[in-house]
């Protein structure tokens, strides 16, 4: 069984971690994946940086930048974490956005993914129509899960859709934004989760976009499965180093 | 074969919508909505009736007589330079106001580079009534210093985009944000035939009003709709589109486009995306685009500032792709020397990015008999400083 739906079955609120890859400097990635996991995450999200990438906001704008400037490509994360199996057991997915990985081959891409032992991706500009007209079938070849996004704007026809087209968790975004840009949650957000809980969904959601601390984690994960962080964590990472990582993951889930 | 969008949204191979899920809701409305709309009575009567009484058209249809007799062929201007606010770009932010009112948006968004389609935006803004907000690059910002202050008269709120290489491309890519940030009440008006399906067709579809015009004049002036070519410059692409568009299935009349290259296509310092371009996706479209080879969209470069984009529009990728379209680079020198020779043969001082495609006959060559229409997309007044700094007109 692949590891996300393994880790899904837990009967606990799970806690995922973004981090940009080759952040701080090219080579922190394996330490900050060990710091995580070290600190109790649940599940890592591997940020592949790229140039233009429009649905964040400034602060993984920035630290796409930098990853990119001290030299991380395709081909580095690769080899940076190819070992990454033998001393790191939780759900390992990558993010990114798909020009790079049209560029180094859609198939090719996949096929290094599963011999490393990624579990699954996100790709937030490779959308639902496009990935079922071209791309299920490779993703499938590799076991590799495909995670599809829902917004308080999609339509409930479309989840339904997405909902039938995954095959382990929906990355719910708490609110029409792009990442780092909320401040807490309000009762639009709350009526949002408790609309989507409503629907019955066959995979559980994780929600993401907004999740900051330990109040702002519990409120999302009331209804949902679980919480990614992003742009909250690249901040403290930006701020405390990585020796602040255990610190931080505590105050989230003490 | 066909050179039009299919139902899809895809020419050929490339085009599509390649969007983030936050924007689906947006770009699909939009996709569900767009014909239906422009096939409105009332609305091709508004567009056409503003199009005609505030924009100046139809523009002419001129025979640049001293011209053609330098490069001994007959060369036609298709004068959009005419238009109000001094270029093309007015076609389709008049219709874009349109399609935003029909979908009850309050807010209007635009990116921009040199500035053009930022005013092009903010004045069609100011003449319904609403708020506008357009994205400029911070560099660009400095060096467009009168199209910043036209915008701001015109009422516009120009916000810098500080990301990236703080050019046209970053500024695209601030505007989408924004867009995602205010899913309900705001409409992107997305300046050439770039972005996700539906934008490519629906300018394309604005710009049309261009070759429209031109097959009823030429059969005025020559007595058949058909030039053997038509000649444009290529950025992302909106004029060009405008002026093959009628003639994209008809094999008879030859498509010229025309890319910046800048110093030189092996300088690095290039705009000439065919010649140096990749598949990949760029703002929501599958195109031909400079990038690296780990797939990092590239910052371009030339001299002109409309034609500095990375990529271009999937019509213009499907048409180099399936030859179906000759495509020529010129340099920067090139271009601003055939800027000064059609100032100083017609009167006509043109914007840098239409001296790219009146540049080619030096080298191309056609009939005596052979009649080729230029889209003349801009006029000069925006550049003088630029071709003050290169000729030394001080």
């Amino acid at each position: 069984m692949n590891r996300i739906n393994k880790k899904l079955q837990e009967d606990k609120k799970l806690l995922s971690i973004y981090f940009t890859a080759g952040y701080p400097k090219l080579e922190d990635t394996t330490t900050v994946i060990h710091e995580l996991v070290k600190a109790g995450v649940d599940m890592i999200e591997i940020g592949l940086p790229f140039s233009d990438p429009l649905a964040d906001g400034p602060t993984i704008q920035e630290s796409s930048t930098a990853a990119l400037k001290n030299g991380m490509t395709t081909a580095t994360l690769f080899e940076q974490i190819k070992d990454i199996r033998k001393t790191v057991d939780i759900p390992l997915i990558v993010m990114g956005y798909f020009n790079p990985m049209l560029q180094y081959g859609v198939e090719e891409f996949c096929a290094k993914c599963a011999e490393i032992g990624i579990d699954g991706l996100i790709m937030p500009d490779l959308p639902l129509a496009e990935y079922e007209m071209h791309y299920k079938a490779i993703f499938e070849k590799y076991d590799l899960k495909m995670i599809f996004l829902i917004t308080p704007q999609t339509a409930d026809a479309r989840i339904r859709q997405i909902d039938a087209a995954s095959d382990a968790f929906i990355y719910m975004v708490s609110s029409a934004s792009t990442t780092g840009k909320t401040s807490g949650f309000s009762t639009v957000q709350t009526d949002y989760f408790e609309r989507i809980a409503k629907l019955q969904l066959k995979n559980p959601q994780i929600v993401g976009f907004g999740i900051k601390d330990e109040e702002t984690f519990k409120a999302a994960t009331q209804t949902a499965k679980g919480a990614i962080i992003g742009s909250a964590f690249i901040k403290a990472l930006t701020a405390d180093g990585i020796e602040g990582i255990g610190n931080f993951i505590s105050k989230i889930r003490p | 074969m066909n050179y039009n969008v299919n139902e899809n949204g895809y020419y050929g191979d490339f085009g599509g919508a390649y969007i983030p899920e936050m924007l689906y809701p947006n770009v699909e409305e939009l996709r569900q909505n767009y014909i239906k709309v422009m096939q409105e009575p009332e609305f091709q009567e508004e567009f056409h009736e503003l199009l005609r009484e505030y924009v100046g058209r139809p523009t002419p249809l001129y025979f640049a007589k001293r011209f053609s007799e330098k490069y001994g062929t007959k060369v036609y201007l298709k004068r959009e330079d005419l238009c109000h606010t001094g270029a093309h770009k007015v076609n389709n932010t008049i219709g874009q106001i349109l399609m935003a009112k029909r979908l009850g948006k309050t807010r209007i968004i635009a990116e921009t580079g040199a500035g053009q389609h930022g005013v092009a935006t903010a004045t069609v803004c100011a003449l319904m009534g609403l708020e506008c907000i357009v994205y400029m690059g911070a560099v660009d910002i400095k060096r467009q210093a009168p199209n910043v202050a036209r915008m701001k008269m015109l009422g516009a709120k120009v916000v810098p985009a500080e990301s990236g290489s703080k050019t046209l491309k970053d500024a695209t890519n601030e505007a989408i944000r924004d867009w995602i940030n205010n899913p309900t009440d705001t409409h992107y008006i997305i300046g050439s035939v770039v972005g996700p399906h539906p934008y490519p067709d629906m300018v394309a579809r604005f710009q049309s009003v261009i070759s429209e015009e031109v097959k009823k004049q030429l059969v005025e002036k020559e007595g058949r709709e058909n030039p053997d070519y038509v000649v444009a410059c290529v950025g992302g692409g909106s004029n060009a589109a405008g002026i093959y568009y009628h003639y994209l299935d008809n094999p008879n009349v030859g498509i010229i486009a025309v890319e910046a290259a800048g110093k030189g296509i092996d300088s690095g310092e290039s705009a000439a995306t065919s010649a140096l371009g990749k598949e990949g996706i760029i703002h929501g479209s599958k195109t031909l685009l400079m990038q690296t080879p780990d797939g990092q969209i590239t910052e371009p470069y030339s001299i002109s500032a409309g034609l500095d984009y990375p990529g271009v529009g999937p019509m213009h990728a499907h048409l180099f792709r399936s030859g179906r379209g000759e495509f020529i680079s010129i340099t920067d020198d090139a271009a601003m020397q055939a800027g000064l020779e059609l100032s100083k043969l017609e009167g006509i001082i043109p914007a840098i990015e239409t001296s790219h495609a009146l540049a080619i006959f030096k080298d191309r060559k056609f009939k005596k008999d052979d009649v080729v229409v230029i889209n003349l997309s801009g006029r000069g007044d925006k550049d003088l400083n630029t071709y003050i700094e290169y000729f030394n007109l001080a």
